[in-house]
């Protein structure tokens, strides 16, 4: 099975600050990464790496057939296969839940209003806000709106999602929903990377975990694997999360 | 000797009419022109981005004063002395509006997040589409009320059109003045009306700024 998602030695700086200090790994199709490791280990660039908001100085970067470290790469195309969430949403805070995940559909596919809305009602399903679609960013809580940023993702139908801490704003309870809707997606075949602290939901939905440390990627391991680590520093790690 | 009465209030109307029409000229003309150069300023290339820049630094610091001078006499020389006043007041403020217009819209255009534009730009959404349809919707409501406030300024600052031979309110004014020597009753007469003309706007902009406060963001 050739990889949906390839590193191959990947170097990132910013300024003097060398961030990714020769990163390598696969990710295969359908299967879950997850990214762990301490604050500043370089695991949100890595992913903006992934999705070209960030350019590389060394190595290679291909995902989905793109060469993302290439000259010619089609960043739109690009983006057409990959989706990506955030930690902080960034829904458009002027359009409704609904015409926030009909905008990309209709003006870069060129999908007519009246299928998109159905398509938005559709995600919107699927992540458990059927009832929202009229509702204003603001008018939601954030578990809520992250996931109609998911839902708004999902839209684009994407080959692969990035997730980067899409969780970490949120209060336990409300961590939970957006969880769910991520389980499903792993479930459902879909090809993620997601960035997380939550350990316990690395250990279940998993395929692989990936500790970063130092620009690096220290360790590799099964998801199930994770409360029994090869390395001292990923040990310590986990211990200090618990 | 004449003393002020309706005749000249009839006259300072129509004046005042006439420093309407310019500053909706200017309005219009710094705000078409404002708006591209607010968008060069923002602009992906270095090129257009000091071009706009050199050019904004340029208006906002000469007199408009200077510029209407400058427009008058330099047409004059290349043999448009012909040109009526309206149009060469008209092009002086509105080259005047377009300096302050462009960086009033940048502001605002800079103040949405950047985190918008890359949200937009992993939808796979062109430049051009990230700017109409995310963009620029939530910069316009933060703008809408200091560009008002600054309609106000153009409102007071065609005044000084009067120096190409433009005569709108205050030059009405002064003429009268000249023909009556009632300065009091004609230049507060003349306060008035221009009075009439900014406290509406004024007003709108308040509301608008407090609507925007209360409404979403
Ligand atoms: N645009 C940038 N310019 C300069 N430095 C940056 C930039 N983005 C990230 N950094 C720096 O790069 C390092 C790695 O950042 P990164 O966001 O990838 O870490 P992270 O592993 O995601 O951390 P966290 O868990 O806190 O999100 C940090 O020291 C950060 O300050
Ligand atoms: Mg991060």
């Amino acid at each position: 099975m050739s990889a949906v998602v390839k590193l191959t030695d990947v170097h990132k700086s910013f300024g003097p600050l060398k961030v990714l200090n020769g990163v390598s790994f696969e990710v295969g199709r359908g299967e879950v990464v997850a990214m762990i490791g301490q604050s500043g280990s370089g695991k949100s660039t890595a992913l903006r790496c992934i999705n070209a908001l960030e350019k590389i100085e060394q190595g290679s970067i291909e995902v989905c057939g793109h060469a993302i470290h290439g000259e010619k790469l089609d960043k739109r195309a690009l983006r057409l296969d990959v989706g990506i969430v955030f930690q902080s949403y960034n829904l458009f805070p002027h359009l409704t839940a609904e015409q926030n995940i009909m905008l990309a559909p209709t003006c870069v596919k060129g999908i007519g209003r009246r299928e998109a809305r159905e398509l938005a009602r559709d995600c919107l399903n699927r992540v458990g806000l059927a009832d929202k679609a009229g509702h204003y960013p603001e008018q939601l809580s954030g578990g809520q709106q992250q996931r109609v940023a998911i839902a708004r993702s999902l839209a684009m139908q994407p080959k692969v999602m990035l997730f980067d801490e899409v969780t970490s704003a949120l209060d336990p309870q409300l961590t939970g929903e957006v969880l769910r809707v991520m389980e499903d997606l792993a479930r459902g075949g879909m090809t993620m990377i997601l960035v997380t602290h939550e350990m316990g939901f690395a250990r279940k939905v998993a395929t692989h975990v990936i500790y970063m440390r130092q620009g690096k990627v220290w360790e590799v391991l099964p998801g199930h694997r994770l409360n029994d680590p090869d390395t001292p520093e990923l040990r310590e790690f986990i211990g200090s999360d618990l | 000797m004449p003393s002020f009465g309706l005749g000249h209030l009839w006259f300072l109307l129509i004046a005042a009419g006439w420093t309407i029409a310019l500053s909706a000229i200017a309005f219009l003309g710094g705000g078409v022109l404002g708006f591209f150069i607010a968008l060069a300023r923002i602009s992906e290339s270095r090129l257009l981005r000091g071009l706009s820049g050199a050019y904004v630094q340029l208006v906002q610091g000469t007199p408009l004063l200077i510029l209407l001078f400058l427009i008058y006499f330099g047409l004059a020389i290349i043999g448009l002395d012909q040109l009526p006043a309206l149009i060469a007041a008209g092009a002086g403020l509105t080259i005047y509006s377009s300096g302050f217009l462009a960086e009033i819209w940048r502001g605002c255009l800079q103040s949405v997040p950047k985190t918008q534009w890359e949200a937009a730009e992993c939808l796979a959404m062109t430049r051009w589409q990230r700017l109409t349809r995310v963009i620029l919707p939530q910069a316009m409501r933060i703008a809408t009320a200091p560009t008002v406030g600054f309609l106000v300024q153009i409102v007071k600052n065609t005044s000084l059109a009067s120096v190409v031979g433009f005569v709108e309110l205050s030059q009405a004014g002064k003429l009268i003045n000249n023909s009556t020597f009632q300065p009091f009753a004609v230049f507060l007469t003349v306060a008035a009306l221009y009075f009439l003309i900014c406290y509406p706007l004024s007003a709108w902009s308040r509301g608008l700024e407090r609507r925007l406060n209360v409404g979403r963001r």
